[in-house]
């Protein structure tokens, strides 16, 4: 109020230059003040966290490194009257049945095979995820097509290359749980797209059937989905015809995590903006070219964290498999816990604590990848 | 109405050179209840440029869309360019071949360069060869001005370069007939310019041409004909001059009169 102050100047006489901004805190006490100590209830709950790391992280690492057990042939080395220390986890157990959780029950003399198939699958995802590889689209032949021919010729075996037949029965352990979540992944993005596609038809007849089949399996746990495709299946086909024991609950799988995909989808489709299907039908675009090239693309881009989400959640589902009997990693491990040359108190956590691991490794690795997809495709283009 | 049907049926007659580009025949269309388009006929001949103006929601953008069906019209005929428009898929095709479209908010694909936005049509509903359809592509970006930004995604471009990407990508298709649907609207003053220019360029070289827009200076300057809207009817049809200066209808001069200070 005071006359004294100076008139402000409202219109610059001069360009003004790009000044630094004002000093910036940095320093370790600046980013903690900043980040885990700026206000009451943020002090409260850092605090609260490292109250509960401090309970957990200690025993923790106790049991798993420092009490471990690391070598042995069998029970006494894990048992501590017989050891004369505290046993922690019994990685000697893990380590001693390491071929039974890979492999199954598979001849010793045919794993090899099992090797190999491990190989060409991992050229298989590499060529695919690893996107600067060379001929991606001879990548995706070889995945979605030479592959899984490859796949059956080599683990089931054929007369006529002179490979011996291995019943499906034999398979087992981390084998089968990767067939599992393989196909189940290959076969329901697909199914997913085609289904998300149906429900939005304009069609009755498709669209009706799409929404029923959809409806009906995620209405339905994924276990009664597979008690169903195990003992239910067969009664639908003629007598003659059986499926094999490890087919029936992949085709359960595959169709469960298919109509789960629809819906993960169907969001990306709803969040296409309505101008895409214009622009694209205005240059006389038929609806398989306006969806292959124009909506899919974007659409699913939106959804990538929703696919892997399924992806995450189909590949830990396929423990359900051993419902049926399936050998799975999960199943191998309870086989190899009531072993009783390996009976000791720690062999349960050590057996699940080596399955957690084994999923842990590879959801995360889905996770971090889906991460980095979406930042590459987020620094290519920005709307 | 009677007497602009009658001036399409004299306009018809003296000019017996071709079959019109654009028939639409007492042309009806309802959203539910509502009556969007109400008894519509027009005639447009080939390398008439048409500049259609009138309220909002007065079935302007809806007219232009049912030419190449982005819109179903419930009755009446729609002809272009000698194929009536029908439920027949097949027909609905060969339309929007020769019908390039440009609308308010370009609707570029994103996740394609530029060159791949105007390579994409001719490659698939064309069947030209990718080295053909590049060198079609570059050619019409050259001519809006923008050749060197091809391969940059649409994204990275202003709104008013992203629209003359969008009229390359129309051309590439060499339409007998262009829309434009509100071609300036959502874009920033600086821009408009440049846009107009592009649209002028295209009509000087004879393109058939129905615009919706409200650049008044564009209409003046190149249109043949100007169209005037209101609640779904062709209320007034005249030459720019005429329309400018003696506007015969109550709402076009009225309409008139908020645009033109």
């Amino acid at each position: 109020m005071s006359s004294s102050v100076e008139t402000p100047v409202f219109i610059q006489t001069k360009s003004h230059e790009a000044l630094p901004p004002p000093n910036l805190a940095r320093g370790p006490i600046a980013w903690m003040r900043e980040n885990l100590f700026p206000s009451i209830p943020n002090t409260i709950l850092t605090l609260v966290v490292f109250y509960l790391l401090y309970v957990a992280i200690p025993p923790l690492v106790k049991f798993l490194f420092i009490d471990a057990v690391w070598t042995g042939t069998d029970r006494d080395a894990c048992r501590a009257e017989t050891a004369g220390h505290p046993v922690g986890a019994c990685w000697a157990f893990v380590w001693d049945k390491i071929n039974y959780f890979i492999y199954g029950s598979y001849p010793i003399t045919e794993r090899w095979r099992v090797d190999v198939w491990f190989v060409l699958l991992a050229i298989g995802v590499v060529w695919l995820l690893w996107l600067k590889a060379p001929r991606r689209d001879v990548g995706a032949v070889y995945f979605f097509i030479v592959f899984p021919v490859l796949s059956f010729i080599l683990l089931l075996g054929s007369d006529w290359v002179g490979l011996d037949h291995v019943p499906t029965g034999l398979w087992g352990g981390i084998l089968v749980t990767l067939i599992v979540a393989t196909v189940g992944i290959v076969f329901s993005l697909p199914f997913g797209i085609l289904l998300a596609l149906g429900r939005r038809s304009r069609l009755p007849i498709i669209r009706m059937a799409s929404v029923i089949f959809i409806e009906f399996v995620r209405g339905v746990p994924l276990i009664t989905v597979l008690i169903m495709a195990n003992t239910m299946l067969p009664l639908f086909l003629p007598g003659d015809i059986t499926i094999d024991r490890l087919a029936r609950p992949l085709v359960g799988v595959a169709l469960f995590a298919s109509a789960y995909m629809a819906e993960v989808v169907r969001g990306g489709l709803q969040a296409m903006p309505k101008g895409q299907y214009e622009g694209a039908m205005s240059l006389g675009l038929k609806y398989w070219q306006m969806m292959v090239f124009i909506i899919l693309p974007q659409a699913l881009r939106i959804v990538i964290p929703g696919i892997v989400n399924t992806f995450i959640g189909l590949f830990k589902d396929t423990s359900l498999v051993a419902i049926v009997g399936i050998f799975d990693l999960v199943k191998t491990i309870e086989a190899s816990r009531i072993d009783p040359s390996w009976s000791a108190p720690t062999i349960g956590y050590t057996g699940y604590a080596f399955a957690a691991f084994f999923y842990f490794i590879f959801c995360w690795g889905m996770s971090r990848y889906s991460l980095g997809v979406e930042r590459r495709l987020a620094a290519g283009q920005n709307r | 109405m009677a007497t602009t049907a009658n001036a399409i049926q004299t306009s018809a007659t003296v000019d017996p050179r071709a079959e019109p580009a654009v028939q639409m025949l007492g042309v009806n269309k309802w959203y539910g209840e509502f009556h969007v388009l109400r008894d519509i006929n027009l005639n447009v001949r080939r390398g008439e440029r048409i500049v259609i103006c009138g309220p909002s929601g007065s079935g302007k953008s809806t007219m232009i869309r049912c030419i190449n069906r982005l819109e179903e019209h419930q009755q009446g005929r729609i002809i272009v360019d000698g194929t009536e428009l029908t439920n027949d898929l097949k027909r609905i095709d060969e339309v929007r071949r020769e019908v390039g479209m440009v609308f308010q908010h370009f609707n570029l694909f994103p996740h394609l360069t530029i060159l791949e936005n105007c390579t994409l049509a001719p490659i698939w509903v064309k069947k030209m060869p990718k080295k053909d359809a590049e060198e079609v592509a570059m050619k019409y970006l050259t001519r809006v001005k923008i050749p060197e930004q091809a391969n940059k995604y649409p994204g990275q471009l202003s709104g008013g370069q992203q629209q003359r990407v969008a009229i390359a990508r129309s051309l590439c298709m060499s339409p007998k007939i262009m829309l434009f649907d509100e071609p300036t609207s959502a874009l920033d003053p600086e821009m408009v310019k440049e846009v107009l220019d592009t649209m002028v360029g295209l009509a000087e070289e004879g393109m058939t041409m129905l615009c919706v827009t409200h650049e008044m200076g564009f209409a003046r300057q190149v249109a043949d004909r100007v169209i005037f809207m209101d609640a779904g009817q062709i209320v007034e049809m005249n030459t720019p001059d005429a329309f400018f200066k003696n506007p015969q209808h109550e709402r076009t001069k009225l309409f008139l009169s908020q645009i033109l200070h």
